[in-house]
């Protein structure tokens, strides 16, 4: 990534995301909407999917965006956005284009885009359309209360994977999307948290300005109050312990050369991660694993570190 | 304003034919997926693209559901859009033809009609338009290439005056794969027909709005009421758009078209080429054989065009309607049956009207069967479904 911000105060003071809206308190999601409005500027056009960032930044006739929005449904975000930029370069072709270098911005959560949003996701890539694509991850459906999706970690609770006496929680793993996203052989994916401010801004600004090449993708980490079951003043917690117990590894894909960003760069190395429980201990989701449980995602997680490690060679 | 003096005729498949629309209206972007028997369309206007004579971003989109939220994408930023489909792929956009509709977003497309799966058939019938009839779309239903060219003309300038995507449907394959002779505008008259209108509320930074939010239960139903509002002006639009364009090109069609109604007692309701054609041929042949017997056409289906239809069979005795499609499991299952009963029973107006279903997956559908249809009229009016052309 480019270092456009060295710190916090050289981001531009400018809100352009409006107070008012109805997302919880501790939300990860309205970090993260905070700061990818403002990094992105006003010369921008947003198109969100369905889910909790929707529902409750738009109650009519109220918004929270001062951004031009729009938001169709839960699947589409990315075709709506390959037309709003194919508009974009019809209109300024025929000179009827009047605001300049306008960025186009997709902001999903995980069942707009793991699931539900993976078909049209994966048609703008391949057409390289000129748009950023946001994932918020908050690992569950959590608009319509907490229901398992694709990108929901194995043995987690949810409403539709409850923990009983013959199935404790989810049964399969958590999809890569970023293994699907980087397949497309797109300019530039990252993953980052909310946790990390200044890599996750930076992230942002490298991606929207790759969209000059072709679709940019970056797979934001939120996590969520009532969905995950932690008291809401400790998002920032979970999502900081995330990244060092090395659950979401900071890293990017630029032009095919993946790289991992500090602390994740010096994750590859297990002893420098901190155990994958201090993590899972703060969360309700998790409350019911076993230690025998808990060492089958260690198990995982070291070998997804393997794959990333040879990964990074390339 | 006056017609338009020198003739460019061409050869041309209805669905040719829409592609020339298109190009004549300087569409900026075009969201294009395989579907039969639409296909050609969108390969020709590729054509036009590759070859430099359309100034419009095509978008090969994955799905016919990112067709239409491509195209609403593009709308909502100011473009103008078309995007055409048919059957399956007409079902799989349904979600997003409410939301296009409610969005109030003036996109065309065009339907040539086809038969809907299991099983699968390719062939035509109007089953896909008819499930979405009542989506908030203007559905206009041509009966000629020639009709359908002028038709998609007249459709960006009603979209574009009343904010409301338009249809326009005819027969599949029966019309979208059959050359007929098409007059084709000179584009600048076109351009002028259709000038660049300043719309509003468009996605620009400049000028922020947010589109498509959440309505809770104090606003939704002033949302949807504002469509019906939209659609009732629709059917007085369409009029005069019609006129207007009469009057610069030559051609008009009205909302609803008459052959030998003048003194007919008996009426055959229909929509589309093959049933309006061949009901006029056995008109003709009726009238032939002694029965004074005309024929009714619906153009506009959306809004329904309920004054134009009753007094079109104010002084008939009796009436079939011929329907394309099937409503399983409804009192009649002919879709346009029920909109013409409905509406007669509002007005009061009793009389033995006659339900044919026929030309389902394009079964063929004789002259003689519409001659059939005016003989059971006068022999036997009543008021009936029957399913005709097929094996029982």
């Amino acid at each position: 990534m480019k270092v456009y911000y060295k710190t916090l105060k050289d981001l531009p003071r400018e809100e352009l995301f409006a107070p008012g809206h109805r997302m919880c308190a501790g939300c990860g999601a309205a970090i993260a909407m905070r700061w990818i409005t403002k990094t992105i500027g006003p010369n921008a056009i947003i198109a969100n999917a369905t889910g909790c960032v929707e529902v409750t930044t738009t109650p009519y006739p109220e918004t929270a965006w001062m951004h031009p929005y729009i938001h169709v449904a839960f699947e589409n975000s990315a075709a709506v956005a390959s037309g709003v930029e194919a508009a974009i370069k019809a209109l300024r072709r025929k000179g009827l284009w009047d605001a300049g270098d306008t960025k186009v911005v997709v902001i999903a959560g995980d069942g707009g885009t793991y699931d539900i949003g993976l078909q049209s996701l994966s048609g703008m890539l391949e057409r390289r359309h000129g748009v950023l694509y946001i994932l918020y991850d908050n690992e569950a459906y959590m608009n319509t209360g907490i229901q398992r999706s694709g990108s929901t970690p194995k043995f987690s609770w949810t409403t539709t994977t409850p923990v009983g006496t013959a199935v404790r929680g989810k049964i399969q793993w958590k999809k890569d999307i970023m293994g699907i996203v980087m397949a497309h052989r797109v300019p530039y994916a990252a993953t980052a948290s909310i946790s990390h401010i200044l890599d996750m801004v930076n992230k942002i600004k490298t991606a929207l300005e790759y969209t000059s090449e072709g679709p940019t993708f970056l797979h934001i980490f939120a996590p969520c109050v009532p969905g995950w079951r932690y008291p809401e003043n400790k998002t920032v917690e979970v999502a900081r312990l995330a990244v060092e117990t090395g659950y979401f590894p900071l890293y990017e894909w630029d032009h095919g050369k993946l790289k991992l960003n500090p602390p994740s760069n010096a994750h590859l190395d297990k002893s420098k991660r901190k155990p994958l429980k201090e993590y899972l201990k703060l969360q309700g989701r998790f409350a019911h694993l076993t230690d025998e449980e808990i060492a089958e995602l260690e198990k995982e997680l070291d070998a997804y570190w393997e794959y990333l490690g040879k990964l990074a060679q390339l | 304003m006056q017609v338009q003096k020198t003739k460019h005729i061409e050869a041309l498949t209805t669905n040719y034919a829409m592609a020339y629309a298109v190009k004549a209206v300087d569409v900026d972007v075009i969201a294009v997926y395989p579907i039969t028997p639409q296909t050609t369309i969108v390969e020709k206007i590729s054509e036009f693209v590759a070859n430099g004579e359309l100034n419009a971003e095509l978008i090969h989109v994955e799905s016919e559901h990112s067709a239409l939220s491509a195209v609403v994408g593009a709308a909502a930023t100011g473009a103008r859009v078309f995007t055409a489909t048919s059957s399956q792929g007409l079902e799989l956009m349904h979600e997003v033809l409410h939301i296009a509709a409610g969005m109030r977003l003036p996109i065309v497309m065009a339907v040539p009609s086809r038969a809907l799966s299991a099983p699968i058939s390719i062939h035509g019938d109007y089953s896909d338009l008819m499930n979405a009839r009542d989506t908030g779309w203007v559905i206009y239903i041509a009966a000629s290439a020639q009709e359908a060219y002028d038709t998609v003309i007249q459709a960006f300038r009603l979209a574009e005056s009343v904010s409301l995507p338009v249809m326009v449907s005819y027969d599949g394959f029966l019309m979208s794969h059959t050359v007929e002779p098409v007059e084709l505008n000179d584009e600048e008259e076109v351009r002028k027909f259709l000038p660049r209108a300043l719309r509003p509320y468009t996605l620009n930074p400049k000028r922020p709005v947010t589109m498509g939010p959440l309505a809770s239960p104090d606003w939704y139903y002033e949302f949807k009421y504002q469509q019906v509002l939209a659609l009732k002006e629709a059917y007085k639009v369409a009029k005069e758009v019609d006129s207007e364009y009469g009057r610069r090109f030559g051609r008009s069609y009205g909302v609803v078209e008459t052959y030998r109604m003048e003194d007919a007692d008996y009426a055959i309701v229909a929509y589309g080429g093959a049933s309006y054609g061949n009901a006029r041929a056995a008109a003709d042949l009726a009238r032939e054989r002694g029965i004074a017997a005309g024929v009714v056409r619906v153009r506009l289906y959306r809004p329904f065009p309920t004054a134009d239809v009753l007094k079109a069979l104010d002084s008939v005795k009796a009436f079939a309607v011929v329907d394309r499609a099937i409503m399983f499991g409804s009192p009649a299952e002919g879709p346009l049956y029920k909109d013409i009963a409905a509406a007669m029973y509002m007005h009061g107006i009793d009389k033995p009207a006659l339900g044919v279903i026929h030309g389902i997956g394009q079964r063929t559908i004789y002259v003689e069967d519409m001659y059939k249809i005016y003989t059971m009229l006068r022999e036997n009016p009543r008021k009936e479904v029957v399913f005709m052309g097929v094996r029982v």
